[in-house]
C-alpha cells in the first residue's frame, strides 16, 4: 500500500515541468473523474489518496464482524459520490472511471468489485437513501473535526510538497472541486 | 453488574417457562457477565421493543439472540413468497443450472414415510449458537456475530467449502459463477460461500428480514422474527406457548430458527 | 560383510530423461490451465455442485497427501526402528514424500474458490479448525523432512538422523490423523463423524504411500538400468501386503460398527449394496483390485520386481477408488435432516446427489500428480539419493552367492534367477 502511494505520487513529480499552473494533474498521470455529487470528501484529498485503503479496510472489519454501522468511511458512500456515468457500463453510473484510473496506472489490483457492486443504490422514493444524510463525523457536519484533520494532513502535505508540485496546488484530485 | 441488572431484566428464572433450553441459559448467563463491560449506550434501547435500529457506531450486542419462529401449520403449500422476497432483497437468482444454483432459503417438502402426511416449510441457515461451519472454517471467515447471526466474511473466505461439508442443514451455497449487479447491501462474488444472513443489513436498521416481512404482509404470519432473549418479545412469547422443534436437535447446536407444528 | 551403501544420481543412464521431464511439465501446464479455467469461469464447469462440494481435486489431493506420509515408511523403518536393510532407501523415501505432499497441496490450493487469497489462508487462522491445524501439519512436515534429508545426507550431521527421523515419524502420524479428522470431525454427515477415520487414514497412508514409493523406486531402477534383486522385491512386497491387510482390517471395523447401529443402515446400504457406482467402486475397485489381488500377488509372487510393481499399481487404483467412495460417496448420501421423512426441495434435499467428474477437475488432479513426479525426477537427477545398487549382494547381509542353495523355501526359483543382473530385473 505504501508502494501504491508512492506510485501515485511519482508521476506528478516527473511531469512537474510540463504542467501548467492550472492543470490539476500531469499530462500522463492518472486522471480520476470528478465526483458526481457532494462537495467535500470525508478527509482531505491528499489524505484520502494515501490512506483510503486503510480506512476502508479497518472499518469493513468492524462493520462485518461486529456490526458497527454508520461510521465515517464506507465503500457504499464512496460509490454514492464517486460513481459517474460510465460509457463501458452503457452510461450507467459506476465507480470504475474513478477507482480504475489510478489503480490501473499504479498496477494495484483491487478485488472490491468482484463482490461489491460498483454502482450506487437505485433510488426508491419510499426509502431513505444512504446518500441522504451524511455519515456522522463527516467534515462538513463538524467544523472542528474538519479543521483538525486538515492541520494533521497539512504536515503530510508539506512532506510531499517538494516531491509533488501537484499537491502544492492543493487540488490535484478533481474530487474536491465540483 | 448493577447496570446490567437494570437494563436486562430478562436474565431471570422465567427462562424455563419460555421453553428456552438450559444450554442457551448457560450461554446467556456467561455472555451477560462477559458483556457487562461492553455495554454500549444503545443497548438499553433494544430492550423495550422487538426490533429497533442500532445507533451508528455501536456493535451488535451479545444480549440479543435474533431468531425466527416458523409455524409450519400456517405455511401454505405451494407458496414461495419468502423465497422470492429473499431473492429480491439479496439479489440471488436462478442460473439455469440447478445443481450449482445459489439458494439462501428454500421450501422443503416433507412426507411422512409411514402415514403419507405431507407438509412444506421454509428452510435456511439455522443460525446455530454452536455453528459447526464456524468451527471448521480455517480462516475464521465463517463467524457468528454477537447477536447470534451466523455470517460469512467474504473478505477472508478462500472458498474451501469445508463449512458446506460441516453444515448439517445444507444451508450454504458456493458461488459457482460470476455475479454481476449485486445489491449494494448484499455483496456476493464468485468463489466464496454464502448463506442466509437473516437480512443483517435490515435488522441493523430496525427492519425485519425480507422473508418474514413478505410472509407477514401476505397475511400468512408463518414466521415471527425477534429477540429470543427478550421474554417480552413476540417471538419469545409465541415460542413459550407451545413446544418448538429445532432441526437436528440431537447435535446440540441450538439453532436460532425454531419450528412449531412440525 | 555388507559394503557401505553408495548413493548416486541417475546421471545419463536413464534414456529420454528430458523427454520425461518435458512430458511432466506439459501435464503440469495442462493442470494449471484447467485450474485457471475453473477459477475464471467459476466452478460450475466442474462436476462439483452445492451437494457434492468436494470432487475429483480433493480425491487427488487427499490421495497424494496421504501417500506422502506413507512414502516415508522406508526412512522411518530405517531411522526409527533401526532396520539397516532399509537404510539405502531412506533418502529416496524422504524425497518421494516431500514431492507427493507438494503435489497434493498444489491441487488443494488450486481448487479453492479464491486461490488468489492463499495469503489469507497463511495469515488468518481459526485454531478450532482442523483445516487450520493441517496447514501447520503439512508445512511443518515438509520442513522436518527436508531437515531429516539433510541429516541423512550430510556426514557431520549423521548423528542427528535418528532424532530427525523420530520427529518426522511422529509428525507424519499427526499429519495423517489430521487428514482423517477432516472427515472424522464432520458431525453432520452419516458417512463421516467417526473416530475410526484417523486410524483408517493412517493405515491408508502406510499402504498407499508404500505402493507409490515402491512403484517409483522400482521404475527409476528399471528405467536407469540400475541393478535390483529379488530380496528387495520380496521385502518391500511383503511389507506392502501386510499394510494392505491393515487397511482392510480398519475398513471391516468401520463397516461392522456402522452395520450394528440401525441409524447407520442407510449409509451402509448405500455404500455396500445399492449405491451404484460407489458400491461397484467399493467392491470391485477397493476390495478386489485394490486389496485382494495385490495381496495374492505380493504374498505369492513377490520375488519378481515386476509383480510387486503391478501389485503396487493395483493398490494405487484401489486407493483412488477408496478415497472416491469416502469423499464423494459420503457426500452423495443425503443429509439426515428430518428422520423418518421423505424430503424433497429445489436444493436436492433428500435424494442421492449426482456427480460426474469433469475434465478440468481430473486434469488438475493429474497435474498435481505430475508435480510430484517432476519433483522426484529432478531430485534423482541432481541429488545423491538413490542407492547405487539394490542387487541382493549389495543389500542383504545374509546373502550367499547363487550356486549355494538359499535357506528360503522357494529355493529352486531363487537359484534359477540371476539376481544381480540389472537386465534380469528389467526384462522380467
Amino acid at each position: 500500500m505504501v508502494l501504491a502511494g508512492v506510485l501515485l505520487i511519482t508521476p506528478g513529480s516527473a511531469g512537474a515541468k510540463e504542467m501548467s499552473p492550472t492543470s490539476p494533474t500531469s499530462p500522463w498521470g492518472p486522471k480520476p473523474t470528478k465526483a458526481f455529487k457532494g462537495d467535500k470528501c470525508v478527509e482531505p484529498v491528499d489524505v484520502m489518496r494515501r490512506d483510503h485503503m486503510n480506512y476502508l479496510l479497518h472499518q469493513r472489519d468492524e462493520t462485518v464482524q461486529q456490526g458497527i454501522r454508520g461510521k465515517k468511511y464506507s465503500l457504499r458512500q464512496c460509490i454514492e459520490c464517486h460513481a459517474v456515468p460510465d460509457k463501458q457500463a452503457g452510461g450507467e453510473r459506476t465507480v470504475e472511471p474513478f477507482c480504475g484510473e489510478c489503480h490501473k496506472f499504479a498496477a494495484v489490483t483491487i478485488d472490491c468489485f468482484q463482490c461489491h457492486t460498483n454502482k450506487p443504490e437505485k433510488v426508491k422514493s419510499t426509502e431513505a437513501l444512504p446518500s441522504g444524510p451524511l455519515p456522522p463525523g463527516h467534515p462538513t457536519m463538524n467544523k472542528k473535526t474538519s479543521n483538525s484533520t486538515n492541520t494533521g494532513s497539512w504536515k503530510k502535505k508539506t512532506l510531499f510538497a517538494a516531491l509533488d508540485p501537484a499537491l502544492q496546488q492543493g487540488s490535484t484530485c478533481n474530487v474536491q472541486v465540483r | 453488574m448493577s447496570k446490567c441488572a437494570k437494563h436486562c431484566p430478562e436474565i431471570a428464572p422465567n427462562d424455563a417457562q419460555n421453553a428456552i433450553d438450559p444450554g442457551r441459559r448457560r450461554l446467556l448467563a456467561g455472555a451477560g457477565a462477559l458483556t457487562t463491560l461492553m455495554l454500549a449506550p444503545g443497548v438499553s434501547l433494544m430492550m423495550s421493543g422487538a426490533v429497533e435500529a442500532r445507533p451508528a457506531g455501536v456493535a451488535a450486542s451479545a444480549k440479543i439472540r435474533w431468531g425466527i419462529l416458523i409455524d409450519v401449520s400456517k405455511c401454505p403449500d405451494g407458496c414461495d413468497l419468502c423465497v422470492t422476497a429473499c431473492k429480491d432483497e439479496n439479489g440471488w437468482q436462478e442460473t439455469g443450472r440447478a445443481e450449482t444454483n445459489v439458494q439462501w432459503i428454500r421450501k422443503v417438502t416433507l412426507k411422512d414415510k409411514n402415514t403419507g402426511a405431507i407438509k412444506t416449510l421454509p428452510f435456511m441457515c439455522q443460525h446455530c449458537a454452536e455453528p459447526p461451519c464456524v468451527d471448521v472454517c480455517p480462516t475464521g471467515a465463517s463467524f457468528k456475530r454477537a447477536d447470534g447471526i451466523v455470517l460469512v466474511d467474504k473478505h477472508t473466505c478462500i472458498g474451501c467449502r469445508y463449512c458446506m461439508m460441516a453444515c448439517p442443514y445444507a444451508a450454504r451455497s458456493f458461488v459457482h459463477e460470476q455475479v454481476t449487479n449485486q445489491k449494494p447491501h448484499a455483496p456476493r462474488g464468485k468463489g466464496t460461500v454464502e448463506s442466509c444472513t437473516m437480512c443483517v443489513h435490515r435488522v441493523d436498521k430496525g427492519q425485519i428480514p425480507a422473508c418474514v416481512e413478505a410472509c407477514t404482509k401476505a397475511g400468512n404470519r408463518t414466521m415471527i422474527f425477534g429477540d429470543l432473549n427478550d421474554p417480552n418479545s413476540e417471538i419469545a412469547k409465541a415460542a413459550g406457548q407451545h413446544l418448538t422443534t429445532r432441526i437436528r436437535a440431537d447435535l446440540g447446536l441450538d439453532p436460532g430458527i425454531l419450528y412449531s407444528g412440525l | 560383510m555388507l559394503k557401505p551403501t553408495v548413493f548416486d544420481q541417475i546421471t545419463d543412464k536413464a534414456p529420454g530423461y528430458y523427454v520425461v521431464v518435458g512430458l511432466l511439465a506439459v501435464a503440469i501446464a495442462i493442470g494449471l490451465v484447467s485450474a485457471y479455467t475453473m477459477e475464471t469461469s467459476g466452478h460450475h464447469i466442474t462436476g462439483m455442485s452445492n451437494r457434492i462440494v468436494w470432487g475429483m481435486p480433493h480425491v487427488f489431493a487427499v490421495f497424494l497427501i496421504v501417500a506422502a506420509s506413507g512414502a516415508l515408511n522406508a526412512a522411518s523403518i530405517s531411522s526409527v526402528f533401526g532396520r539397516t536393510f532399509y537404510k539405502p532407501l531412506a533418502r529416496i523415501s524422504g524425497v518421494t514424500s516431500i514431492a507427493l505432499l507438494i503435489g497434493g497441496l498444489s491441487v488443494l490450493v488450486l481448487d479453492l474458490g479464491r486461490p488468489d487469497r492463499l495469503i489469507v489462508a497463511m495469515t488468518t487462522y481459526n485454531f478450532k479448525s482442523i483445516f487450520a491445524w493441517n496447514i501447520f501439519l503439512y508445512t511443518g512436515f515438509m520442513v522436518i523432512v527436508v531437515v531429516y534429508l539433510w541429516m541423512m545426507m550430510e556426514r557431520r550431521m549423521a548423528r542427528f538422523t535418528k532424532a530427525a527421523g523420530m520427529t518426522a515419524f511422529l509428525w507424519r502420524l499427526a499429519l495423517t490423523t489430521g487428514t482423517g479428522s477432516i472427515f472424522g470431525f464432520l458431525v453432520a454427515r452419516q458417512a463421516y463423524d467417526a473416530a475410526i477415520m484417523a486410524p483408517l487414514f493412517i493405515a491408508m497412508s502406510l499402504s498407499l504411500g508404500m505402493a507409490v514409493f515402491t512403484l517409483v523406486l522400482f521404475s527409476i531402477f528399471w528405467w536407469s538400468g540400475k541393478p535390483i534383486g529379488s530380496t528387495i522385491s520380496q521385502r518391500l512386497g511383503r511389507l506392502l501386503g501386510i499394510l494392505i491387510a491393515a487397511v482392510l482390517y480398519f475398513v471391516i471395523a468401520q463397516h461392522l460398527t456402522n452395520l450394528y447401529a440401525t441409524e447407520h443402515h442407510g449409509i451402509e446400504r448405500f455404500i455396500l449394496i445399492d449405491g451404484g457406482v460407489y458400491t461397484h467402486l467399493f467392491w470391485w475397485g477397493q476390495i478386489l483390485i485394490g486389496s485382494l489381488i495385490p495381496m495374492y500377488l505380493l504374498f505369492k509372487m513377490a520375488k519378481c520386481p515386476c509383480m510387486v510393481m503391478g501389485a503396487a499399481g493395483l493398490v494405487i487404483v484401489g486407493g483412488f477408488a477408496q478415497i472416491y467412495v469416502i469423499i464423494i460417496g459420503g457426500q452423495a448420501y443425503p443429509l439426515l435432516m428430518f428422520p423418518g421423512m421423505e424430503v424433497t426441495s429445489s436444493f436436492f434435499d433428500g435424494g442421492i446427489a449426482a456427480y460426474a467428474p469433469s475434465l478440468p477437475e481430473v486434469l488438475l488432479g493429474l497435474g498435481g500428480g505430475a508435480i510430484a513426479l517432476l519433483g522426484i525426477a529432478l531430485a534423482v537427477k541432481t541429488l545423491p539419493v538413490l542407492p547405487h545398487s539394490l542387487a541382493n549382494a549389495d543389500i542383504d547381509p545374509d546373502y550367499t552367492p547363487p550356486p549355494e542353495p538359499e535357506p528360503e523355501p522357494e529355493k529352486e526359483e531363487a537359484a534359477g534367477e540371476d539376481d544381480e543382473a540389472p537386465e534380469a530385473a528389467a526384462s522380467s
